[in-house]
């Protein structure tokens, strides 16, 4: 009883609070960094440098008003951002937040990178069915793009992650790390190309900047969301950052050892093994995130056919190339 | 007990799903209730173990296949739902006949396999996962589906699987030359 339903029932709870309170900071960050990069000072206001505006900003989405459009479909309408949000946070469910069974994760499942890429793949009905039940032009048009934007990547980030899989020959998260300690090698020096195939289809499929033409303010008035106000539009921004959180936790498992401490093969620097190993996981997930905001601050968004065509013409080659080249060296070595 | 349970729910779900699917107004409620038939369907497969096919069936058909329907489906479908009116071309008989065969071909495939211990049986047998190869002593909590079903297509099954795989490459390559009229 306790071990099959009361604990886990406790670590669902500490890890969606986590997620929850971690995606309401990452806000916080994500005004402050850009703020930064702008030379401006960013959310100064609520608490000191702003730091409670974290808890402002939800309080304000909660209290605001929820309209839902007269000519919307209005089932498809309020099912959308639960079916944006809710893959987001199942996926949670296989991360390995370190090597200890009983504290570091809830599942060891033998497919975990595979339920990662399918679960993340239902999440693109939010999106898709958010603009279609607006009843609307520009959240038609944004919905129209994710579908195609969303389903090009998702090819590419999948191709790329079976080349990691075929070094590691194991689909479970914690198998991929233990691979990593085995070999002494972050798999970052091993696959290269699929680090950075991977992080830049995980920005698409995160609609991040460069690639956030779903909710491209400029053309569309907001995308997909135009319609949405209050809560359930929050519940699409939870969704997306909750999907950053995923994005870099599969980016640091697959190619920076996870939990792992770096440089275990050097005695000087021996105290960073010190550290408890979710406390690694998590600042190299931090370190990720704030790659994707430093992107979003630097690059312009890209025009639709040029995301399509980097998408169809460089990515999937390439990562087919990857993946040939990495069964060649396989079986040669 | 509860396995059977679980089946019989999860069957009338499916079935009622797919009954939802051609009787649904808007052809993208169509297309959701078949997102919901289909990761039921997963659900089926993680209560038979298999629970790499239940993924590859969420991944392929719920967020792949389907993915697609919506979006021409979302194209077509901005008005009302179309009167209701009668097809001259539609073959009703021939229809109604080919899903009676269809419909005869199931059910003798599962007499026959329920008779002759059908599949399970020819997996536990040297052809698929027994004592002799290397995924013997899968068991526990984490089995080791993934690793038998791969052993299995690529040995017994290699040839089907070539087949299907040629298969879909033959229908790609038809569906790009249909779409593109100059190559």
């Amino acid at each position: 009883m306790l071990e099959t339903i009361l604990l886990p029932l406790a670590k669902i709870a500490v890890l969606l609070n986590a997620v929850l309170v971690a995606v309401t900071f990452l806000v916080l960050m994500e005004r402050k960094v850009i703020a930064w990069a702008q030379s401006r000072l960013g959310p100064m206001r609520v608490g000191p440098y702003g730091i409670l505006q974290a808890i402002a900003d939800p309080i304000k989405l909660i209290l605001k008003e929820d309209i839902t459009p007269a000519r919307a479909d209005k089932y498809v309408f309020t099912l959308a951002p639960i079916l944006s949000l809710a893959p987001a946070l199942v996926v949670f469910a296989v991360v390995p937040f370190g090597p200890n069974p009983l504290w570091h994760y809830l599942a060891d499942v033998n497919i975990g990178l595979l339920f990662i890429i399918a679960v993340t793949s239902i999440g693109v009905y939010g999106i898709i069915l958010g603009g279609w039940a607006s009843n609307s032009k520009y959240p038609l048009l944004a919905s129209l793009r994710a579908s195609a934007q969303l389903i090009s990547y998702e090819i590419a980030v999948t191709m790329t992650l079976v080349s990691v899989i075929l070094t590691t020959g194991t689909l479970s998260l914690v198998g991929i790390v233990e691979a990593q300690r085995e070999s002494g090698l972050w798999f970052a020096f091993v696959q290269p190309v699929a680090l950075v195939l991977v992080f830049i289809g995980g920005l698409a499929e995160t609609n991040r900047a460069p690639f956030d033409l779903p909710e491209a303010e400029t053309e569309l008035t907001g995308g997909f969301h135009t319609e949405y106000s209050g809560m359930r539009f929050s519940l699409f921004f939870l969704a997306e950052y909750a999907n950053m959180i995923v994005i870099s936790a599969v980016v640091v498992i697959m190619f920076f050892g996870g939990w792992l401490a770096p440089f275990p093969n050097v005695p000087a620097l021996s105290f960073l093994g010190l550290l408890p190993p979710w406390i690694w996981f998590i600042g190299k997930i931090f370190l990720f995130l704030y790659v994707f905001i430093w992107i979003r601050a630097t690059l312009p968004r890209y025009r639709y056919d040029q995301l399509m065509a980097l998408g169809w013409k460089v990515l999937i080659p390439i990562s087919i190339g990857n993946l040939v080249v990495t069964g060649v060296l396989k079986v040669a070595l | 007990m509860a396995e059977a349970l679980v089946f019989w729910t999860l069957a009338v779900l499916i079935l009622g799903l797919g009954i939802l699917v051609i009787s649904a107004r808007s052809a993208v409620h169509s297309v959701l209730f078949l997102v919901l038939n289909f990761l039921l369907v997963a659900v089926l497969y993680v209560t038979l173990n298999a629970e790499f096919v239940a993924v590859i069936q969420v991944l392929v058909y719920a967020g792949g296949i389907v993915v697609l329907y919506l979006f021409v489906v979302m194209l077509v479908s901005l008005k009302k739902a179309p009167e209701r009116y009668a097809d001259p071309r539609r073959l009703p008989w021939t229809g109604t006949l080919l899903a009676g065969a269809v419909l005869a071909e199931v059910i003798t495939i599962a007499v026959y396999s329920s008779v002759s211990g059908g599949g399970s049986a020819a997996a536990a047998d040297g052809r698929g996962f027994g004592a002799g190869t290397p995924f013997a002593d899968c068991g526990g909590a984490v089995s080791c589906n993934t690793e038998q079903l791969g052993w299995v297509l690529y040995t017994s099954y290699l040839i089907p699987f070539e087949v299907a795989s040629m298969l879909l490459l033959v229908a790609m390559i038809g569906a790009i030359v249909l779409a593109k009229r100059h190559l």
